[in-house]
């Protein structure tokens, strides 16, 4: 397989993306609307945004590094004029990493009608500026960070989807990629196993506290990562589960843990910790759906992200696109038009996992030179941000590793 | 411990692939595709193999042949599930009223 996957958009930073969009975030609930109309008819906007009022620091990281995300060409923040969570600040972080930024208030601009007009405006002068400052570079495997996560899992799950994503892992880190996968809550019974993947004895006393703290969260909240269609697709407990979404992360040693926003320090397999800390609101939420893992994922930089689906999903992301893999051959003929990749062809013995996973990077290099995966061509672009916490300080120790 | 790979009735003869081994046995009652089949003499309270690891322990004795899930295995850590639906999977410990 060539190392050259395509070109890519150079930032500034050195990072390169695999798409040029323009990323319209709100600030409040109260301006979600406006931002959404801004985005209609845009086929290259894509919109997020924050709920709350009140601001939080782990949904304003997220904010910041998807505004300044190697997908993201130009940044558009759009603020109703009362809430905690300041868009002109937003703005300038992405105008500080070369990328034309825009930001206002509804409330000054003159309400919904006036407003969706500015954005608009806003639009066509930073499509302008795009145009002079966009670089095309060529793009190799190793300027690729690619997430994984899995929803809707079945049987087949951990026997046909995440050991091919796990081969196309160990491919992609022999390439000199970064991998990342995440659901720590997905990891529950499997302690020593984790640990056993360490790449020093420093990295398995972080991922040993990692686990620990997603063993304390479930057991905190009474709740496990597993859900009535998992059951019904054949699995019976977490920890069966488990076993098959850690097949995800391949053979490759981890070389650390990276926190929510926090970008991997250097290439290989790294685990992503979404899980609250427990010292605030006795730990609050996390995995309320697949979603948020897909946001966090491609908050570290993934400029795509693998999604695993025994049942079938109808989920996409903005930013990065999502590639749907299913292990169960039924599943992919029944909702062909979502699903990207049939991981079940292992099962039937048409293929081995080995070939499996070198057509699925196939399948990812397409993607990476500019094709749409299903749910990009689809239209989807579900986001989700929530009240989280997490330490701040712990996202620079980790830097470390 | 095996895994489907296709939807069986009861009665049927199922084809178990193993590392270097092949064995047959009959399925004591319809098992469905990626759902589990006992394939050896499991006693009450003794772990569930998969994948090399226990994933939970058994709730009631299980034949070979038997299906595994909800209503005879459940999870070390998770006390919820196991009362749940084992064809499909419904929580019925929610009040919908």
């Amino acid at each position: 397989m060539s190392d050259l996957v395509g070109t890519g958009y150079l930032r500034r930073d050195g990072r390169k993306g695999i798409r040029n969009v323009i990323l319209v975030i709100y600030t409040v609930e109260c301006a979600s609307f406006v931002a959404h109309q801004v985005g209609v008819g845009e086929s290259d906007v894509h919109v997020i945004g924050f709920s709350g009022c009140y601001d939080n620091a782990y949904a304003l990281r997220l904010m910041l590094s998807m505004a300044t995300h190697p997908n993201v060409g130009a940044c558009l923040v759009v603020g109703l004029g009362c809430e905690y969570t300041q868009p002109g600040r937003i703005a300038e972080v992405a105008a500080a990493s070369g990328r034309p930024s825009r930001w206002f208030y509804i409330q000054e601009k003159g309400g919904t009608r006036l407003g969706v007009k500015e954005g608009k405006l806003a639009l066509q002068v930073l499509r302008e500026e795009m145009a002079t400052n966009t670089v095309r570079v060529p793009l190799q495997w190793g300027d690729l960070t690619i997430g994984a996560e899995c929803g809707g899992s079945d049987g087949t799950s951990g026997l046909a989807g995440n050991p091919v994503v796990g081969k196309c892992y160990d491919a992609l880190v022999d390439r000199g990629g970064t991998a990342i996968f995440e659901e720590t809550v997905e990891m529950i019974g499997l302690r020593d196993m984790l640990q056993s993947r360490a790449a020093t004895s420093q990295v398995a006393a972080e991922l040993d506290a990692t686990y620990l703290k997603a063993e304390r969260y479930c057991k905190a909240v009474r709740q496990y990562s597993v859900s009535p269609g998992n059951f019904a697709g054949g699995l019976t407990t977490i920890e069966e589960k488990s076993m098959g979404a850690f097949a995800k992360s391949g053979s490759r040693p981890i070389q650390g843990v990276l926190r929510v926003a926090q970008r991997a320090p250097g290439p290989g397999l790294w685990l992503l910790d979404s899980v609250p800390d427990d010292h605030f609101m006795q730990f609050g939420y996390t995995n309320p759906n697949d979603t948020e893992g897909v946001m966090d994922l491609i908050a570290t930089g993934a400029q795509i992200v693998l999604f695993v689906t025994g049942r079938g999903s109808v989920i996409g992301s903005p930013v990065s696109p999502l590639i749907k893999i299913t292990g169960n051959s039924q599943t992919y003929e029944r909702m062909k038009e979502d699903m990207d990749f049939n991981a079940g062809t292992v099962l039937s013995d048409e293929l081995t996992l080995e070939e499996s996973a070198l057509s699925l990077m196939n399948t990812i290099a397409d993607v990476a030179a500019g094709t749409p995966s299903k749910p990009e061509a689809i239209g989807h672009r579900e986001y989700f941000l929530m009240y989280k916490h997490q330490d701040v300080l712990s996202i620079e120790a980790g830097c470390h590793a | 411990m095996a895994s489907m790979l296709c939807n069986i009735g009861a009665g049927d003869e199922v084809t178990v692939q193993g590392p270097g081994s092949i064995r047959r046995l009959a399925a004591r009652e319809a098992i469905r595709f990626g759902h589990k089949i006992a394939l050896e003499h499991i006693l009450k309270g003794n772990p569930i193999v998969k994948y090399g690891v226990p994933i939970g322990f058994a709730t009631a004795s299980a034949q070979p042949g038997e299906w595994i899930h909800l209503h005879n295995c459940r999870s070390k850590v998770n006390e919820r599930s196991s009362g749940f639906d084992p064809t499909t999977g419904d929580a019925r410990d929610t009040t919908y009223v």
